[in-house]
């Protein structure tokens, strides 16, 4: 699901590397569409009518008098122009921005890490890094989000009481007061989750890389390291291109973690990103036609970040 | 690889295993933790690292709120019927998109595909205006219908996988013993597949159940908060937080989805090798 549960969607992983053979028999007549009919109408009414009214919705003025049953005034660009003369929402923008290629950079070279380290570990480590992966990746979002409020409690949690002991002054240290270490906080719980992802996937990836390459690279004098830079990686470049779109795609919308926090103690204004900034304007606020035309930056945003990927995977399943 | 490292690299990596192992499973192993302590050693200056002579008061303090199981009727509810309502469809289109050639095929595939980037907080404004419209707030067919909308594109694509690992001829060879096409697929190809269908439906229960952003959208109301939104309410600083309370029902919420994902996992990924495959 969509769900910012980063979770186990590897759905899209497998598109990259699908290769299509035509099916079997001709449809007769109509019955293929018969089947598809359900699924079209269902996503056409969740999915597809709210986007056609977004748009509408992002040409009104639509407050808090709308709602009330005043008749919505079609604005025209309006809702945009108020916005991009508005440098709050370039700041959300840039923020969510930063924070998406942040968190995408680290997860995926920290799961690839993982990765390669894996094949240097003995059986039994091998295995028991599996499970502590396993475990973080099963655990459900909100509960990893309460267990890492709690690590990072200002009076009892066990981090700020680690830091004391090694002498730092973390003696009632508030992570969430100030924005970079409240993105930081929101930064270390959305990688730990991440991970688990990269890492097997990547560990699966690696194991298909022939033995013989890389045995060639070591007699023609290649190093370690030469051998992963220009054997190793090359060799799972597509795995890699599909990991970095799911990570760029995931965490454009983080959501939920961002939402707790500030309902933990984080201050909202300076913290928003995009998601809660559209929830906070339109749910909360009631501007529901300024909150849709965000809105439609963010879907714009969304494209712009993952075309270049989507050009691949979709020339991959035409061939 | 691993054959040929020296020595000191591979000590090396060992230790980073365990480093590694610490820090994925300490908190999954800390909430688990103070969810058995009692309230006076959870407010102490010094963490308690084992829960000798444990208490379930914290779990009592939960369960005997009344609120828990409100939310755990709303979540399941919620969940069922999505799962439900998702394997159907996106099993009749999984068949379609497997077992026939017909113009639009290629276009409906690609379509799943896109859907799968739209980000849930780029619609959900639109999304809330709608259930308004048709009343759908605040019930479990409007949440169920938004999740939906998530579930299907997932499902279709590893179910294509699943519906492509059983080979068309074992149908066919049915079909020329006598057997009608549709008793043929219910005979032969059906029960093949359930394992894969299990493995999807559990899927998307996990999905569903974990989900937060939609849930604050559509169930405002607090009689209506499903589980994930129930327990993001313990962690209001302004009423003091009790950890014990909260550890316990993240527990609560967290050991079925591990149980849950531990055994289907292996499946799932066999499923999407199996549709990149043969697909």
């Amino acid at each position: 699901m969509t769900t910012t549960t980063s979770t186990p969607t590897a759905a899209p992983a497998a598109t990259g590397v699908t290769v299509e053979r035509p099916p079997r028999t001709r449809g007769p007549g109509g019955l293929p569409y018969g089947l598809l009919l359900p699924a079209t109408v269902l996503l056409a009414l969740s999915l597809g009518y709210p986007l056609v009214r977004q748009v509408g919705l992002s040409f009104q003025e639509y407050g808090l008098a709308q709602q009330f049953g005043r008749p919505a005034d079609f604005v025209g660009l309006d809702n945009y122009r108020a916005l991009v003369s508005d440098t709050y929402l370039w700041k959300v923008l840039l923020r969510t921005v930063v924070f998406c290629l942040v968190n995408a950079g680290v997860t995926t070279v920290l799961g690839m890490a993982v990765a390669l380290l894996m094949r240097l570990m003995a059986g039994p480590v091998r295995l028991l890094v599996q499970v502590g992966l396993l475990l973080a990746w099963a655990m459900p979002v909100v509960a990893s989000l309460t267990v890492w409020q709690w690590l990072f409690d200002t009076q009892y949690g066990v981090i700020n009481w680690t830091l004391s002991r090694l002498g730092a002054d973390y003696e009632g240290h508030a992570w969430l007061l100030h924005p970079m270490s409240f993105f930081f906080v929101a930064t270390v719980i959305v990688v730990w989750m991440s991970v688990p992802f990269v890492a097997f996937t990547g560990y699966a990836a690696l194991t298909q890389v022939s033995e013989d390459l890389t045995e060639a690279a070591e007699l023609d004098g290649a190093s370690s390291w030469q051998r992963l830079r220009h054997v190793v990686l090359p060799a799972i470049r597509p795995v890699l291109l599909i990991i970095g779109l799911l990570q760029i795609i995931w965490d454009l919308r983080v959501f939920t973690q961002i939402y707790v926090l500030q309902q933990a103690g984080g201050v909202t204004r300076d913290t928003n990103l995009l998601g809660t900034y559209i929830y906070r304007l339109g749910i909360g606020g009631g501007d529901f036609g300024t909150a849709a035309a965000v809105a439609m930056f963010m879907l714009a945003l969304t494209v712009v970040l993952t075309a270049p990927y989507v050009h691949t995977m979709l020339k991959a399943e035409e061939d | 690889m691993a054959r040929r490292a020296s020595a000191p690299v591979r000590i090396g990596a060992n230790l980073a295993g365990v480093a590694i192992f610490l820090a994925c499973a300490f908190p999954v192993y800390w909430m688990v933790n103070t969810s058995l302590l009692p309230r006076r050693e959870i407010n102490a200056p010094d963490p308690t690292w084992v829960p000798f002579g444990g208490s379930f008061d914290s779990y009592r303090r939960v369960l005997s709120g009344g609120r828990f199981f409100d939310a755990l009727w709303m979540s399941l509810g919620v969940t069922l019927a999505t799962v439900a309502i998702s394997i159907t469809v996106a099993f009749l289109a999984a068949l379609a998109v497997t077992r026939f050639r017909f113009p639009g095929r290629k276009g409906f595939i690609i379509t799943l595909l896109l859907i799968q980037m739209i980000p849930v907080e780029g619609l959900f404004i639109s999304q809330f205006k709608m259930l308004e419209g048709i009343h759908l707030l605040n019930t479990i067919a409007g949440l169920t219908l938004v999740y939906v909308a998530n579930v299907v594109p997932f499902s279709v694509w590893t179910l294509r996988g699943f519906v492509a690992g059983v080979p068309f001829e074992l149908e066919e060879a049915a079909m020329i013993d006598g057997c009608s096409r549709f008793q043929a697929f219910l005979k032969v190809t059906f029960p093949l597949l359930a394992p894969g269908l299990v493995a999807t439906g559990v899927f998307g229960f996990i999905q569903a159940w974990n989900e937060f952003t939609l849930a604050v959208v559509v169930m405002t109301r607090e009689d209506k908060k499903t589980l994930p939104v129930w327990q993001a309410g313990f962690l209001d600083v302004n009423r003091g937080i009790d950890w014990g309370g909260v550890m316990a029902g993240s527990t609560l919420i967290a050991v079925p989805v591990i149980i849950f994902f531990l055994l289907v996992q292996g499946r799932m990924v066999s499923g999407l090798t199996a549709g990149a495959v043969k697909g």
